[in-house]
């Protein structure tokens, strides 16, 4: 088991292999296409039989982030994935996960809407996951993978930030990283958690008042408002935190560029041919991909955009991200948006002419 | 006689049962709710079940349930307790898990999970209670209003031309697979409340068994929202819902 273990999968495959490998214990999920190979493959595999992960096909998506909040309030490793209208449906779930500090991780595989929209991938929902999507005043730490390795990385890597934190993760991919195969090398097994291990780990769950300890009560009601404030000014802090210490971004080309992309997850793997492109046209592009959404990479961003003449954030949409890199830079450089939307991806020669029209 | 001489072991009569903490209940003097928790409260201490004892509250009059039965709570979002209590039950299979909720909750806006989490035969059991109105929220219709019963949102009363008909989740319940045990008890006497006491333990030891989901509706009053005195509501309730849901096993696949 120590060897590495190297396959060619889809990334939606990868999704579910990373899960039981790292000690998930439970996933709840819902078809939905371009997703529905992680549910599959899940079952296919059996896991209940090799690792005891159990795997769950709800009645919905409301259902299966309600079992991930009774799964996470008992301090178990759990996880959901869905895709967009999916998602949607699952965002009371995942306000209440993040009102009562639930640690899980729910995947989106995101394709284009609005509504019932298109089965091709989009980067769309990028407002509703790092803006909030459900009610109250919350945050999602946000992985945006850019390949099918990334998907199998982040699953643990997600776990491990949502357990630190106590609050829920999201991996935000599409479904073109969903749905093409490319090599990737699983993460090693990892045993599950014992139940000692978890009572050690998680002692504020629900896991049965063992040698009569206090009753643990996980809810994210309270009717004073003065302690209301109190969970809400608690959770900020917590969000700060997560801030000042969680960004993570990936940077290619960046130290003579003159232009810079930020693009994520699948436009950000065009923006590398967009920058091969463009520097044999002699146009020294860099990009800067954030890999967390949020917590947003704003400094690095308000740094490099001191340096270039321009920022192109490519996107799979109709310009949601291109607000975050405004305020980073605080107009010290003009920031434009470029993208494609319905499902169409955008292609590299057509992101150079963006990139030319901002040279003039 | 002083006072210590009267308290004494042999002396008792009635004690407060153990789980049931010294909290103020928020609930109206003459409401149900009290007295199912008590009973609640008295049967996971007698299974010995207080260390393994999983409960899942519901949004309306019972969400602070947590707050007085001293056993692990998580509160769920409206109607989703099934689901939650599902995915507990899978993750902890030895434990004790239940849910505890209101006819709007999970009659109306929780159906969908209710029937589910009952047809895959989920090792859980559902207390449910009916008192046909929407309490927390100021005496609403709901699902298992009566025809003809008037609440603040059919004040002239529930015709099925504007309202639709009172629903049976119940007997849909005693129709699916995955049920075991499903009944219907009220707690408006003391034979009531010794057999409900009796309905809950035995859907407690067969979802602990793993004979299946179980349902333990409890027909009760809500006073207030009924516009009633507490004698007046149990009277009325015996009147007008007894005949409509009619008190008993409606299935018992567990023996």
């Amino acid at each position: 088991m120590a060897q590495k273990e190297i396959t060619l999968l889809k990334g939606n495959e990868a999704i579910a292999h990373a899960a039981i490998r790292c000690g998930c214990d439970g996933y709840f999920g819902y078809p939905i296409t371009p997703q529905s190979e992680v549910l599959e493959t899940l079952a296919a595999e059996k896991p209940w039989e090799t690792t005891g992960m159990v795997v769950l096909q709800a009645e919905s998506e409301v259902a299966s982030i309600n079992m991930v909040y009774g799964g996470a309030a008992s301090g178990k490793r759990v996880m959901t994935s869905s895709s967009s209208p999916g998602v949607s449906l699952m965002q009371e779930g995942i306000s209440y996960l993040a009102g009562a500090e639930l640690p899980c991780l729910i995947v989106n595989v995101s394709r284009g809407g609005p509504g019932l929209g298109t089965i091709q991938p989009s980067q769309a929902d990028y407002f509703q996951t790092v803006k909030g999507g459900g009610h109250g005043d919350y945050r999602l730490i946000t992985l945006a993978p850019a390949s099918v390795q990334e998907m199998a990385d982040f699953v643990d890597l997600a776990f491990e930030l949502a357990f630190r934190y106590r609050n829920p993760a999201m991996i935000l991919s599409d479904g073109a990283i969903g749905q093409m195969m490319e090599k990737v090398v699983l993460p090693p097994y990892k045993p599950r958690r014992t139940e000692e291990e978890l009572i050690k780990e998680c002692p504020w769950a629900t896991t049965g008042r063992k040698g009569l300890r206090k009753p643990n009560i996980i809810t994210s009601l309270e009717l004073r408002s003065e302690e209301m404030e109190k969970v809400n000014l608690r959770l900020q802090a917590k969000y700060k935190e997560i801030q000042e210490k969680e960004v993570r971004y990936e940077e290619y080309m960046t130290d003579d560029a003159e232009y810079l992309i930020v693009a994520f997850g699948s436009a950000a793997r065009i923006s590398k041919k967009v920058i091969a492109i463009a520097r044999e046209q002699g146009l020294k592009v860099g990009l800067l991909r954030p890999i967390t959404l949020w917590p947003f990479p704003s400094k690095r961003i308000s740094e490099l955009g001191k340096k270039v003449k321009g920022i192109l954030s490519l996107e799979i949409n109709a310009g949601q991200m291109v607000e975050d890199i405004r305020l980073a830079v605080e107009c010290n450089v003009p920031v434009k948006w470029y993208g494609r939307l319905g499902g169409i991806i955008p292609e590299p020669e057509e992101v150079v002419e963006e990139l030319k029209k901002m040279t003039v | 006689m002083t006072k210590e001489e009267i308290m004494k072991p042999e002396n008792l009569v009635y004690r407060k049962p153990e789980l049931l903490n010294d909290t103020p209940m928020h609930y109206c003097p003459g409401c149900s709710h009290g007295v199912v928790h008590k009973l609640v409260a008295e049967v996971i201490a007698e299974m010995g079940m207080t260390e393994k004892t999983i409960a899942v509250s519901p949004v309306g009059c019972a969400v602070f349930a947590y707050n007085y039965i001293d056993v692990d709570w998580q509160e769920a979002a409206h109607g989703r307790a099934p689901a939650v209590a599902s995915a507990i039950k899978r993750l902890w299979p030895d434990h004790l898990v239940f849910t505890y909720q209101g006819d709007g909750d999970l009659a109306c806006i929780g159906t969908g999970e209710t029937i589910h989490a009952l047809n895959r035969g989920e090792n859980i059991t559902i207390i449910f209670i009916n008192n046909a109105i929407y309490g927390m929220t100021g005496g609403q219709m709901a699902p298992t209003t009566l025809l003809g019963m008037k609440t603040v949102t059919c004040p002239y009363g529930r015709v099925p031309e504007l309202h639709g008909y009172p629903l049976k989740i119940t007997e849909i319940a005693a129709t699916l697979q995955g049920t075991c045990y499903v009944t219907r008890q009220s707690v408006q006497s003391v034979g009531a409340i010794l057999k409900a006491k009796k309905a809950i333990r035995k859907a407690f030891e067969y979802s602990l068994q793993g004979k299946g989901s179980n349902l333990v509706e409890i027909v009760s009053t809500c006073n207030t929202n009924w516009r009633m005195t507490p004698e007046k509501a149990n009277q009325w309730m015996e009147e007008n819902m007894f005949p409509f849901y009619p008190l008993g096993d409606l299935k018992d696949t567990g023996k």
